[in-house]
């Protein structure tokens, strides 16, 4: 069975449709990138996969579990992590309470077990000594690190990646593609939506390319970014080669 | 001098009566706006109205108004309080209405983020209110709330209409004996300005205390 199967998923905000039909599988340990331009979708579909936005219609099976069906949405949630643009770290809490309160609060396991897993993914994304800072103390790079370890602490069957990187000043850039490419070698099963295209050549499994609320193509990291089939594919690639 | 002596004792008594009537007050009104408050971000739509109505319509009422309804106007319909319990409803009220406002602002103040990510942690409602969104939210109300409390202990003055005897009816019971207007009311103002900067002071310190390493609060406003 696949690990994830999303099956025509659409989505409409008032009369402007988003999603136009999404169809994809990923299997377990799989890394895939999601590239195409700016408001065509990737977000929007992101936030479908876990219910943040509720789609309009469609399936989304994690492991044969409809998750747009489901009564315990919450239950499912804890299976799938999400890393996102603005970091949205807790802003009250400490870089340890952060990665903590999911374990501790929410699987309900016990505070010295969960401070146990926290320090784990701390040490993970390197930031174990940066445990007792609060995340208004922390470089953009260091944020978007804790909200990874925060997403790796619930111990997750798949991670969503929501432009982990556009919110970061460019020499930042580097320290958290370099901890998502150590997952992704750990076999995390990793969904990423992004605009870093040599990062999507190395570490991505396969690339989906969105464009218009629709997956115009999808393949390995060699066929779409060299051998594209679609022209739109194309055109997206050339834009992004001028600049 | 010796009235001088006696007075500052009299008027003592009136300060410790306008102290009973602000806090209780106060609670009165924290109790009722939180549930507006509530009402107001996380009810239905109806309920929503209703709140909101509740909180223009007594926010659009002056307070002196709101104390003669209640006095003089409830007992026609068989509802009677004594004016220290009339005046302690009216401000309650009157101060539900601002205290929501204060509550409300604070709760929307929390990041729609960082509501997300709890989701995304697989939080229900309970658990992101209860983690998340509440100590933030108190954080955020402290400055607010200390503003209050200094215009409802200044608004209880208005209960001199109703004849209750704190601290300015007090002030001028003494007038009326000694004829020294100038100084007592100047006794009693100088009586409020120790409270309130007392309070203000205490209030900071809190805020420092409970502050967030690197986070300034933002929107802070003093009376």
């Amino acid at each position: 069975m696949k690990l994830l199967e999303v099956k025509n998923l659409k989505k409409s905000f008032g009369k402007k449709e988003i999603l136009k039909g999404i169809s994809f599988n990923m299997d377990k340990s799989e890394t895939i990138v999601v590239i195409g331009p700016s408001g065509t979708g990737k977000s929007t579909m992101l936030s479908c996969i876990n219910m943040l936005t509720k789609p309009d219609s469609g399936e989304v099976l994690l492991e044969g579990e409809d998750l747009v069906k489901t009564k315990n949405i919450e239950k499912m949630r804890q299976k799938i992590g999400m890393v996102f643009q603005e970091f949205n770290l807790f802003n009250h809490l400490t870089v340890l309470d952060n990665v903590r309160i999911g374990p501790w609060k929410v699987k309900k396991i016990s505070k010295d077990a969960a401070t146990e897993i926290a320090l784990k993914n701390l040490k993970k994304v390197g930031l174990e000594d940066r445990a007792n800072a609060y995340p208004a103390e922390l470089s953009g790079g260091q944020k978007q690190r804790v909200g990874i370890a925060r997403a790796l602490a619930m111990e997750p069957d798949l991670i969503l990646f929501d432009e982990p990187t556009s919110a970061l000043d460019p020499e930042l850039v580097g320290e958290v593609l370099e901890v998502m490419k150590k997952l992704a070698q750990e076999g995390m099963t990793m969904l990423i939506v992004t605009h870093e295209m040599s990062f999507a050549r190395d570490i991505a499994d396969r690339i989906i390319f969105m464009e218009n609320g629709y997956i115009v193509e999808e393949g390995t990291p060699d066929k779409i970014l060299f051998h594209p089939e679609k022209d739109r594919t194309r055109e997206f690639l050339a834009k992004f080669r001028r600049e | 001098m010796h009235f001088l002596s006696s007075s500052i004792a009299v008027l003592l008594n009136g300060t410790w009566v306008t102290v009973e009537l602000t806090v209780t007050s106060l609670f009165l009104g924290t109790a009722v706006a939180v549930f507006v408050a509530l009402a107001e971000v996380y009810g239905n739509i109806w309920i929503k109205i209703a709140a909101t109505a509740y909180e223009r319509i007594i926010r659009s009422i002056p307070i002196l108004v709101i104390m003669f309804i209640i006095f003089f106007g409830f007992p026609i319909v068989g509802i009677r309080f004594d004016p220290f319990v009339a005046a302690i409803i009216s401000l309650g009220i009157r101060s539900s209405a601002y205290q929501s406002q204060i509550f409300r602002g604070s709760i929307l103040a929390v990041s729609k983020g960082q509501i997300l990510a709890a989701k995304s942690l697989g939080m229900n409602g309970r658990q992101t209110f209860l983690y998340i969104t509440l100590p933030q939210a108190l954080r955020f109300s402290i400055a607010p709330l200390t503003n209050e409390f200094t215009i409802v202990l200044k608004d209880t003055s208005i209960a001199y209409a109703l004849g209750v005897t704190e601290l300015l009816r007090e002030g001028t019971y003494i007038v009326s004996t000694t004829y020294e207007p100038l100084l007592i009311y100047s006794l009693c103002a100088a009586i409020y300005f120790v409270i309130t900067f007392g309070t203000n002071k205490f209030v900071s310190s809190m805020e420092r205390r409970f502050s967030i390493p690197g986070y300034e609060i933002r929107g802070v406003e003093r009376a």
